[in-house]
C-alpha cells in the first residue's frame, strides 16, 4: 500500500445479514482524517446496523474493516474511536456532571475545569446537578455529545446525532464536526438526510436494504 | 485501576439512590421468616428443626429476585455498549458489577440473618456455621447468576426463563449449604461440605466473569 497515510477506517466487501436476509452491503469506503462520511438512508435502511458492526458491537457477515490500516480489533477501536448511540448511555439517576466526570475518569485522566466547559458549550450549564432523567430528550442528546467530547479519540461514529435537536442544536453539533475535522478527527455520521451537513469535506454513503451505493 | 475505581464508585451511588430496590431482598426474606411460623405453628423444637432450611432459601429466592437488575437498566440505556467500548476489560467490568450487586443485595441479606435466626429458634450454636454457608453460598450464587442474567438480557422479559435457568444450577449450591448446617445440627463433621463450595468459589471467580462476557456480547449483538 503505497498511502502515506492509511485511513481512520475502511471498509472493504462489508456485508451484513439477520435471520438470512442481507441488511446491507457489499460496501466499499473509506474515512481518513480530515473528513466526514455521512451515512444517509431511510429509516430501517440499516444506518444503526452499520454503524454497530462498524464499532465491533456486531460481527460482520464477510468483509473485512480496518482501523487506522490495522485489521479491526476491540483494542484498536478503543484506543481510536469513540461510539455515540442512538441510546444516550448515560445513567436517568445520575447527575449531568457526574455522567460526564465518570466518561472522562473511565477514560483517563479528569479536569474538572474542562468539564465545565464542555458543559457550557453543549448549553447544559446551569444543570449540572440536575438528574439526566429530568432533562429533555434534545437536553439528553447535547449531554451524550458531550460526553463524547470528554475523551480523546479521533475517530467519531455518530447515531444520528441530529435527532432531538433544535436548530441552534444541529448548529452546535455541525460547528463540533467541523472543529473535530479541522483537529485532525474524522467523523462517520448517519443521518435521513434531512438536516444540513457540517461544511466540512463530506463524502456520501447512501444505503438502502439490501443494496448501497457509494 | 483508576477505571475500576470510577465504575465501582458509579454503581455504588446508583444503588444508593435505589436503595429501596436494594432493600427488596431483605423485606422478601424477613416476610417469608415472619409467615413461617404462622404457618408452621409456633412450637419453638419444630421451628428450630427447619430454622436453617428456611432461612437458606429464603436466601436463595430473594437473590433470584433483584438478579435481574443486574445489567438490565445498563442495557436499556445504552451504558453497556459504553462500556463494551471502554478501554477496561468486559470481565473486569462483570466482576466488579458482581461485587457491587452483592454486596448491596447479599450483604444487607447476611447482616440480617441473625434476626431471621432468633425469629425461628436457630440453635445459637449453628449460627455461625449458617452464616459461613450463607456468606460462601451468596458469592457462588451472585457468580452464577452473573452468568445466566447476562445469557438472558436479550430477552424483554426475561424473569420466568431466568429463573428456570439460574434455580438448576442453584440447587448444588443449597444442598451443600443447607447440607453444612444440617450436619453441625447432627453433630457431623460439616467443614467438607464447606471446602467443596469454597473450590466452586475459586472456579467461579476464574470463570464466571468470563462466561459472562461472552453471553453479555451475544446478548447485545
Amino acid at each position: 500500500m503505497s498511502a502515506a497515510i492509511a485511513a481512520l477506517i475502511q471498509a472493504d466487501a462489508l456485508c451484513f445479514s439477520r435471520n438470512a436476509e442481507r441488511i446491507f452491503g457489499p460496501l466499499d469506503f473509506q474515512l481518513e482524517a480530515g473528513e466526514a462520511l455521512m451515512v444517509k438512508g431511510d429509516n430501517g435502511s440499516g444506518k444503526t446496523t452499520l454503524l454497530r458492526v462498524l464499532a465491533g458491537l456486531l460481527p460482520p457477515e464477510s468483509g473485512e474493516i480496518r482501523l487506522g490500516g490495522k485489521p479491526f480489533s476491540r483494542d484498536t477501536f478503543v484506543q481510536l474511536a469513540a461510539y455515540l448511540g442512538h441510546r444516550h448511555g448515560h445513567k436517568a439517576e445520575l447527575t449531568v456532571l457526574q455522567n460526564l466526570r465518570f466518561t472522562a475518569s473511565l477514560h483517563g485522566a479528569v479536569s474538572e475545569s474542562h468539564l465545565e466547559t464542555l458543559i457550557g458549550e453543549c448549553g447544559l450549564a446551569g444543570f449540572e446537578d440536575t438528574p439526566a432523567g429530568k432533562l429533555s430528550a434534545g437536553q439528553n442528546k447535547r449531554l451524550s455529545l458531550a460526553r463524547l467530547q470528554a475523551r480523546p479519540s479521533a475517530l467519531w461514529l455518530m447515531d444520528e446525532p441530529y435527532a432531538n435537536l433544535d436548530l441552534t442544536g444541529i448548529d452546535w453539533v455541525n460547528r463540533l464536526v467541523q472543529h473535530h475535522i479541522a483537529a485532525g478527527g474524522g467523523a462517520l455520521i448517519s443521518t435521513h438526510g434531512a438536516y444540513a451537513a457540517p461544511a466540512v469535506p463530506v463524502r456520501v454513503l447512501e444505503i438502502s436494504r439490501s443494496a448501497a451505493h457509494a | 485501576m483508576r477505571e475500576l475505581r470510577a465504575l465501582l464508585a458509579r454503581d455504588i451511588g446508583l444503588m444508593w439512590q435505589k436503595r429501596s430496590d436494594a432493600a427488596q431482598p431483605m423485606l422478601f426474606a424477613l416476610m417469608v421468616c415472619v409467615m413461617f411460623p404462622l404457618a408452621m405453628g409456633s412450637e419453638p423444637a419444630r421451628l428450630a428443626q427447619s430454622a436453617s432450611a428456611v432461612i437458606w432459601v429464603a436466601h436463595l429466592l430473594a437473590g433470584m429476585l433483584v438478579l435481574d437488575n443486574l445489567y438490565r437498566s445498563d442495557f436499556e440505556d445504552g451504558s453497556l455498549e459504553q462500556l463494551l467500548l471502554a478501554p477496561v476489560p468486559l470481565p473486569m467490568v462483570i466482576a466488579s458489577k458482581v461485587a457491587v450487586h452483592w454486596l448491596t443485595t447479599a450483604l444487607p441479606l447476611l447482616v440480617l440473618t441473625p434476626l431471621l435466626a432468633q425469629l425461628l429458634f436457630l440453635p445459637m450454636n449453628l449460627l455461625p456455621v449458617l452464616m459461613l454457608s450463607l456468606l460462601i453460598g451468596s458469592l457462588l450464587m451472585s457468580l452464577i447468576g452473573a452468568v445466566v442474567a447476562a445469557l438472558t438480557l436479550g430477552i424483554r422479559r426475561s424473569g420466568l426463563l431466568l429463573a428456570l435457568m439460574a434455580l438448576p444450577m442453584y440447587v448444588p449450591v443449597l444442598v451443600f449449604g443447607a447440607g453444612s448446617v444440617w450436619s453441625a445440627g447432627q453433630g457431623l463433621p460439616w467443614l467438607g461440605a464447606i471446602y467443596l463450595m469454597c473450590a466452586g468459589l475459586v472456579f467461579l471467580i476464574v470463570l464466571a466473569p468470563w462466561a459472562a462476557a461472552s453471553a453479555l456480547r451475544l446478548a447485545l449483538s
